[in-house]
């Protein structure tokens, strides 16, 4: 639908301050559900707003951060990787079996490591980003495929059993504590600090470098990338890479906070990671998402699922309302795009 | 001296020749016009010379010397810039992305506020200042994202520009602007390559004009040894007796009737239509033509009050349009007119009111298919088959395709949004033709069109809108370009 304005491109249209409060609490729309969260959460629970509860939660949603920048990358070049999940039980696998097998021990053993489980991931999207850009496959269906691959490799690696490291080795010990303690003197978690620093990464790499924008491009018209004499194969291909990379980084957070590798780990994070991004108001026909929007998406599913742990529902009728959640935000979302066409 | 050479280029798509050795030559310092039918081959013979598409054989030669072009950047790298056809411009980006999308290849950090700058100076070069370089690419009006279009290929250093189609959605206006601009750049050496299907365009602009037919070169001549006939004749391969056909007026009672119509860009318009009649709106892009016929046809929210055979009528939504029997061929038809994904023949049939469907709605094929099979031989569809999808069709033929969707269905009422936009002499004639019977058999027919000849040629009133609202009405003796011209750009005309 083209709309013909009087000023031409007129970027007033994107001031939400000249706009009615329909369209203003539509524009805003995830920030506002983020705050009603946030306050029904304080109201049914005097704990929610402890420094202690509020850490809680958000180390445990760190690794689903990561992913979902991951995703959010692949995402806005228009593909989708179904693979995050089982990439990432790779990633916790492999950072637990190596520590024990390093000859090596102590901080930079454990950054060996880490790297080991990301250099696993890594390959493993690339060969998800080779699939899609070199062999021009349908993301769903390469990523389908890695997802099963990987979930298989995850298994075989221990014979489905989980990986337990022992305590006392001083690699382990600094994995662990990584997971568990906070920034001295501040107490922040460690895995809140990391997850920081990466998506400040990303919303810097995104925003103001030519590869962000270029990404972005790829998933909104790959044929004017293309005619522009850009290698669109080369923005799609370091999408996966990088998706698969967060995604084993992911892995390495879950095994440090619950100081175990199992091959179960992540099951169903792929649907997580894309609801954070569709909350965000990411289009998963490409172009359109940012990394701060994609982080408001994952603290909403984060806590939806805290609140209705205060209120003790139980777990089948949670997924329920997770899916109402994701519906009710892709609908306001659509009523936002079609008010501003009128305006 | 020949600065660019092409010879013997032959393209097949799935075994269908699209160009069967095809041959251009063109000098620097020339304004060479391209000319042909609906599917002639043109826009791929430029794909090709873009290295857009590869080519089964032939030779290109740029200034005498063998080019090897297999990919976009080896054209580039020789100075070959192109303005498709189709649009290229990424709809989230902003203007200044869009018209430096390059220069972000070889950047590293964005340099927004440069960006916006270089692509500030490139519009106000071009006569287009009012365009923000910071508004995203697909929230401008077709227009000015044609004259993006424009601005990035002028944004590279080329010696070779080709312009495919650039005029299909700009007024008279922007057109001038953009031949001042091409004048300005074939004065400094630029081989400027041209194609239209607006005859005058290629009488006022280019030096010579090179014909392809079916794929393969007809010849080249200057154009000051050719005239309007003899052109056409080149095209089609046959005379062209009569460019606007006669028409039997037989007005009926009236069958449409607006009152007051009023959106956010649109005020106050009221006119009526009667059965038999082709009213016109005239007017520059932007004045709120093609909102009047969407809140019509009920795509747009609008007030104002509609009646249909002298019966108030509420339309909410297309559906209660196209039930009340009114139908639109829309504008932009690559986003809202036709299913690039779909065969021909289940585009032409994607009509509520489809007259072939069966009892309980079940698809007819056998008549389907007659109907559209005669459409297609009558608009001169050029297509493999009527199972082709949409998309592998020239721009042209896609317009005819879009235009089949709205003569299927019969509606009473036909809003059409510039009808014959891209499509060759003589289809244009067959469209006329199409709605001159519609007409005669008692519909009643708007139609936009910002060819003026057109509008005068075909309609027996012609609505000038500007600014929003009917700037005056013309027919008979008034009819005319100055007329027209003048209700557009101001002075109302009021009686
Ligand atoms: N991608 C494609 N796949 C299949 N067939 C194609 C494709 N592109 C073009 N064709 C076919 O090649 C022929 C030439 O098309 P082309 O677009 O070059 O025509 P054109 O001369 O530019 O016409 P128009 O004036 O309508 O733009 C047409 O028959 C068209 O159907
Ligand atoms: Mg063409």
């Amino acid at each position: 639908m083209s709309t013909e304005t009087t000023t031409i491109g007129a970027v007033q249209n994107r001031n939400p301050a000249r706009r009615g409060l329909l369209t203003l609490l539509i524009d805003w729309n995830i920030y506002i559900m983020l705050a009603a969260l946030i306050v029904a959460s304080a109201v049914l629970s005097e704990h929610f707003l402890t420094l202690q509860n509020i850490y809680n939660l958000l180390r445990q949603l760190a690794p689903l951060a990561l992913v979902s920048i991951g995703m959010l990358l692949v995402v806005l070049t228009g593909g989708i990787d179904l693979s995050v999940g089982s990439v990432a039980a790779i990633g916790g696998m492999v950072v637990a079996m190596a520590m024990p097998a390093l000859p090596i021990e102590g901080g930079a053993a454990l950054i060996l490591c880490v790297l080991a489980a990301m250099a696993c991931g890594t390959l493993l999207g690339a060969v998800n980003g080779i699939l899609v850009a070199g062999f021009g496959m349908a993301s769903f269906v390469a990523t389908l495929a890695m997802m099963t691959m990987a979930r298989g490799i995850a298994y075989m690696l221990s014979n489905g059993q989980p990986v337990r490291f022992p305590r006392e080795l001083p690699t382990a010990q600094i994995l662990t504590a990584f997971g568990a303690k906070g920034v001295p003197g501040l107490g922040t978690p460690w895995p809140i600090v990391a997850a920081l620093l990466i998506i400040v990464l990303f919303v810097v790499l995104l925003r103001c470098t030519s590869w962000g924008r270029l990404t972005v491009a790829t998933g909104s018209n790959e044929t004017a990338v293309r005619l522009a004499g850009l290698p669109v194969w080369r923005y799609k291909l370091l999408a996966y890479t990088i998706c698969g990379g967060l995604s084993a980084l992911a892995g390495v957070m879950v095994t440090a906070r619950t100081s175990v590798g199992t091959p179960v780990t992540g099951v169903g994070l792929e649907l997580d990671a894309i609801a954070a991004c569709v909350i965000g108001g990411a289009l998963l026909s490409g172009g359109k998402g940012t990394v701060v929007q994609t982080m408001v998406g994952v603290l909403i599913l984060g806590l939806i699922g805290n609140i209705m742990n205060l209120m003790s529902v139980p777990a089948y009728p949670q997924q329920i309302i997770k899916g109402v959640i994701i519906i009710l935000a892709v609908l306001l979302q659509g009523m936002g795009a079609s008010a501003k066409r009128r305006v | 001296m020949e600065r660019l050479q092409m010879q013997g280029i032959a393209k097949e798509f799935g075994g269908i020749a699209a160009l069967r050795g095809a041959a251009f030559s063109a000098r620097s310092g020339e304004v060479h016009a391209l000319m042909g039918e609906n599917g002639a081959g043109k826009s791929t013979l430029m794909k090709i010379l873009a290295g857009a598409y590869d080519h089964q054989g032939g030779e290109i030669r740029i200034n005498g010397a063998p080019a090897e072009i297999r990919s976009p950047q080896d054209a580039l790298r020789r100075g070959v810039s192109v303005i498709y056809q189709e649009f290229s411009l990424a709809r989230h980006l902003s203007v200044a992305e869009n018209i430096l999308l390059e220069r972000l290849g070889r950047d590293f950090w964005l340099d927004r506020r440069g960006m916006e700058r270089r692509a500030a100076e490139l519009l106000a070069d071009m006569g287009f200042p009012e365009v923000n370089p910071r508004a995203f690419a697909g929230d401008l009006p077709v227009a000015m994202q044609q004259v993006v279009e424009i601005c990035k290929a002028l944004s590279r250093d080329c010696s070779i520009l080709v312009l495919d189609e650039p005029t299909a959605v700009l007024t008279a206006h922007e057109t001038e602007k953009l031949f001042a601009l091409v004048r300005r750049l074939r004065d400094r050496g630029v081989c400027v390559i041209y194609i239209s299907h607006r005859l005058d365009e290629i009488f006022a602009l280019c030096d010579r004009v090179t014909v392809l037919k079916d794929g393969a070169t007809v010849g080249t001549w200057e154009t000051a040894t050719l005239d309007h006939d003899s052109l056409t004749r080149l095209m089609i391969g046959r005379e062209l007796s009569d460019f606007f056909p006669a028409r039997q007026t037989n007005l009926g009672p009236v069958a449409l009737e607006v009152r007051g119509l009023t959106t956010p860009l649109v005020q106050n318009v009221s006119f009526s239509v009667r059965r038999g009649e082709v009213v016109g709106i005239g007017g520059l892009v932007g004045a709120g033509r093609t909102e009047v016929l969407r809140a019509i046809f009920g795509a747009d929210p609008a007030t104002g009050e509609l009646r249909l055979n002298g019966q108030q009528q509420v339309i909410r939504s297309p559906g209660d349009a196209i039930r009340a029997g009114i139908g639109l061929v829309p504008e932009d038809r690559k986003q809202q007119g036709v299913l690039l994904d779909l065969p021909i023949l289940t585009n032409a049939m994607l009509t509520p009111v489809n007259p072939h469907l069966g009892l309980f709605g079940i698809l007819r094929g056998g008549r389907e298919r007659a109907a559209a099979q005669g459409l297609r031989e009558r608009l001169r569809l050029k297509a493999a088959s009527l199972e082709a999808e949409a998309g592998t069709l020239s721009g042209g033929n896609q317009q005819k395709v879009a235009l089949m969707k709205s003569l299927v269905s019969r509606c009473e009422i036909l809003l059409l949004d510039e009808p014959t936009r891209g499509v060759d002499v003589g289809a244009k004639v067959e469209i006329y033709r199409v709605i001159n019977e519609l007409a005669a058999t008692g519909a009643a027919v708007v139609m936009v069109s910002s060819e003026m000849l057109e509008l005068i040629g075909m309609c027996d009133r012609v609505l000038v809108m500007r600014a929003g609202h009917v700037a005056g009405e013309l027919s008979g003796p008034t009819l005319t370009e100055e007329g027209i011209i003048e209700l557009a750009m101001g002075r109302d005309n009021v009686h």
